[in-house]
């Protein structure tokens, strides 16, 4: 079992080396130069080069890639370029927000998937699982951008119920408010995420529906709601912890469009703004802060599951010899 | 077998006549039910089954059409008419006009061209370079199907719309870079399935059969395995279309797709953002579009998946 822990957890530092140098690399081999930030064309030949050289920039690109890893790894992420300060408090302080944004989308969508699937898995070929079919498709179809447009143009253009944009209203900093703000970006957010588990719950509830112990229960006369919730839903659970790992990804790249379109002062639009600057630090951090997120998501999701299902451990410590 | 006439004992057997051998009607019950399985048949049987499907197929039709004939408009889709800026919906603008006074039907249709045109090429790269990993991976097998798996699970694992805004950001803009950066992002899927599909044909009779009578490697793959594998693909393609032109509104929709001013739709909604809240309707028309192409392409691949795919239940 450590075995396997330390073999998943090598596989989540090389990812993170291989995006860190991927970015790196790209950004290196982009036209335009990063020296042409800092440079003025008022500086003598030898300020130039001073610059250069402090950047690193006459260097090969391991060495500077190198260089900047060093540093990285002791969280130091240089400066930005558009406020001259360093990045990682510039960051950091926008973390908070995006987190809450994506953990209550998170749990906004599992607690609507969960039920909407195990209720079209009980009502398989009814009216109400192809309901629920088409609002899976439709989910999962739909660009969340333009999603959330259309919740724009509902609850702000037309009903105004709700605001557009921001965290807060200028000067307020109450509950309400707040949750008002959140209401739209979080179910934006939450409905691809919503359609694909809404997907998985169905399918893997049939399964679980046409096992014996279901009937046994039926036999003993266990009402239909108790069946669901007392003894499908515990064995439908599992997998979903997998889809959750695999699922950071889109929550973390999601989180930089719904940030974007509805101005949410998070990590994303922050990263937004940054690469419209092109302002090259902030854009390194951004993408390591995110790979992280994603990584360490899908690094816990694998062992949990390993935990939280005997046979996998089983199967893992068979696999090892032991 | 029960012909009393053969019978070695006795020594003088009379010659054999017609009687004496049972006749045999070619009973086709008797041979065992024959599937005859033609993957198109199928198809179109499977499609025409489902109203949902044919929507799709329809719908799709009517969009590669209409991305097809847009030349044929009387409009300039980039052309500058500032007098007749946000026209509502007429007889001339279907759609009406945007902020700059071009036909706003006619930007949908060029930018259904973009769409579709980036969604089929990424589409096409994808399954190319996914597919001849896989075959090679699975059907060399060994240390080489170790590493070139490896390499896949490293491309599963990497925040690919990451990578594919900051790769976006740096390179020129424009058709060719996205359909490049798409399919570098998303070979890796159809690689895995390709593989394990090639591994297990590689073990059938048939290929046997056809090893020994000679058949190279090449021809084995090129001749067997890959028309056997076509299922799969097609389901990946038809998938993959629409995470395609997703990706490709998204992106455009970050401005870092298409650049302006040509259209495709994630960029003609990157454009209607900024007045959404006076014209809502400039925002509804490209999204709807995207919406319903990438939903058709989404039930078709499922249906395709079922029509193809036997072995998965329903």
């Amino acid at each position: 079992m450590l075995k396997y822990c330390l073999r998943k957890f090598g596989q989540l530092a090389v990812v993170m080396v291989l995006i860190s140098f991927f970015s790196f690399a790209v950004i290196y081999i982009a036209p335009g130069d990063i020296s042409s930030m800092y440079l003025s064309p008022d500086m003598t030949e030898e300020e130039q080069q001073a610059v250069i050289e402090m950047l690193g920039l006459d260097k090969s690109l391991p060495e500077q890639y190198l260089g900047w890893a060093r540093e990285a790894i002791r969280g130091n992420f240089g400066n930005s370029l558009a406020s001259k300060t360093p990045v990682w408090p510039l960051l950091a302080r926008r973390l908070p927000s995006t987190i809450l944004l994506m953990g209550v989308s998170l749990l906004a969508s599992l607690a609507l998937a969960i039920p909407l699937g195990l209720i079209a898995a009980y009502k398989k070929n009814t009216w109400v699982d192809n309901a629920v079919s088409a609002f899976a498709y439709f989910g999962m179809s739909i660009p969340s951008f333009y999603f959330g447009m259309l919740m724009i143009i509902l609850f702000t253009a037309k009903l105004h119920w709700l605001p557009s944009s921001g965290m807060h209203s200028v000067g307020v900093d109450t509950l309400p408010d707040t949750l008002a703000h959140m209401f739209m970006p979080v179910i934006t957010m939450a409905l691809s995420h919503m359609a694909s588990y809404t997907r998985y719950v169905r399918a893997n509830a049939i399964g679980q529906l046409s096992e014996e112990y279901v009937l046994a229960a039926k036999a003993r006369g266990t009402l239909p709601g108790k069946i669901l919730s007392h003894h499908v839903l515990k064995n439908t659970l599992l997998p979903i912890i997998t889809l959750l790992g695999m699922n950071m990804a889109s929550l973390v790249c999601g989180s930089f469009i719904i940030e974007s379109v509805f101005g949410w002062p998070g990590v994303g639009s922050f990263a937004m703004e940054a690469i419209g600057k092109r302002d090259y630090p902030v854009i390194m951090a951004y993408v390591m802060l995110s790979g992280a997120i994603l990584v360490v998501g899908n690094f816990t999701a694998d062992i949990l599951y390993s935990f939280a299902d005997p046979r996998i451990k089983r199967g893992i410590d068979e696999a090892h010899g032991k | 077998m029960e012909n009393k006439s053969i019978s070695a004992g006795r020594p003088a057997a009379p010659a054999l006549t017609e009687l004496d051998f049972q006749r045999i009607e070619k009973k086709e019950k008797d041979l065992g039910t024959v599937y005859r399985r033609s993957v198109w048949k199928e198809l179109l049987k499977e499609i025409g089954g489902n109203p949902m499907a044919i929507f799709a197929c329809i719908f799709l039709l009517t969009m590669i059409i209409g991305a097809l004939i847009a030349p044929f408009s009387p409009y300039d889709p980039n052309a500058i008419d500032l007098p007749n800026k946000f026209q509502p919906p007429s007889a001339q603008h279907w759609f009406g006009t945007d902020e700059f006074g071009r036909s706003y039907f006619t930007r949908a249709l060029y930018g259904g061209r973009v769409s579709l045109t980036v969604g089929f090429s990424a589409m096409l790269v994808t399954i190319c370079i996914g597919a001849v990993i896989g075959i090679f991976s699975g059907y060399i097998g060994g240390k080489l199907d170790m590493l070139l798996m490896r390499f896949t699970d490293i491309f599963l694992a990497l925040p690919s719309m990451l990578l594919m805004i900051v790769l976006n950001t740096m390179l020129k803009p424009g058709m060719t870079t996205l359909i490049m950066v798409l399919s570098l992002f998303s070979w890796a899927s159809v690689a895995r399935v390709t593989r394990a599909e090639t591994m297990s044909l590689k073990a059938r009779d048939f290929v046997a059969a056809s090893r020994n009578l000679g058949a190279g490697s090449l021809r084995v793959a090129v001749h067997h395995i890959l028309p056997n594998i076509m299922g799969p693909v097609i389901v990946a393609a038809s998938l993959g279309v629409a995470s395609a032109i997703l990706t490709e509104s998204s992106l455009s929709f970050l401005g870092l797709g298409i650049s302006i001013p040509h259209a495709s739709w994630g960029s003609m909604l990157q454009a209607a953002q900024a007045s959404i809240l006076d014209r809502p309707m400039m925002a509804v028309y490209p999204g709807a579009l995207v919406l319903l192409t990438v939903l058709s392409f989404n039930i078709l691949g499922d249906v395709l998946r079922s029509a193809l795919e036997p072995k998965i239940v329903k």
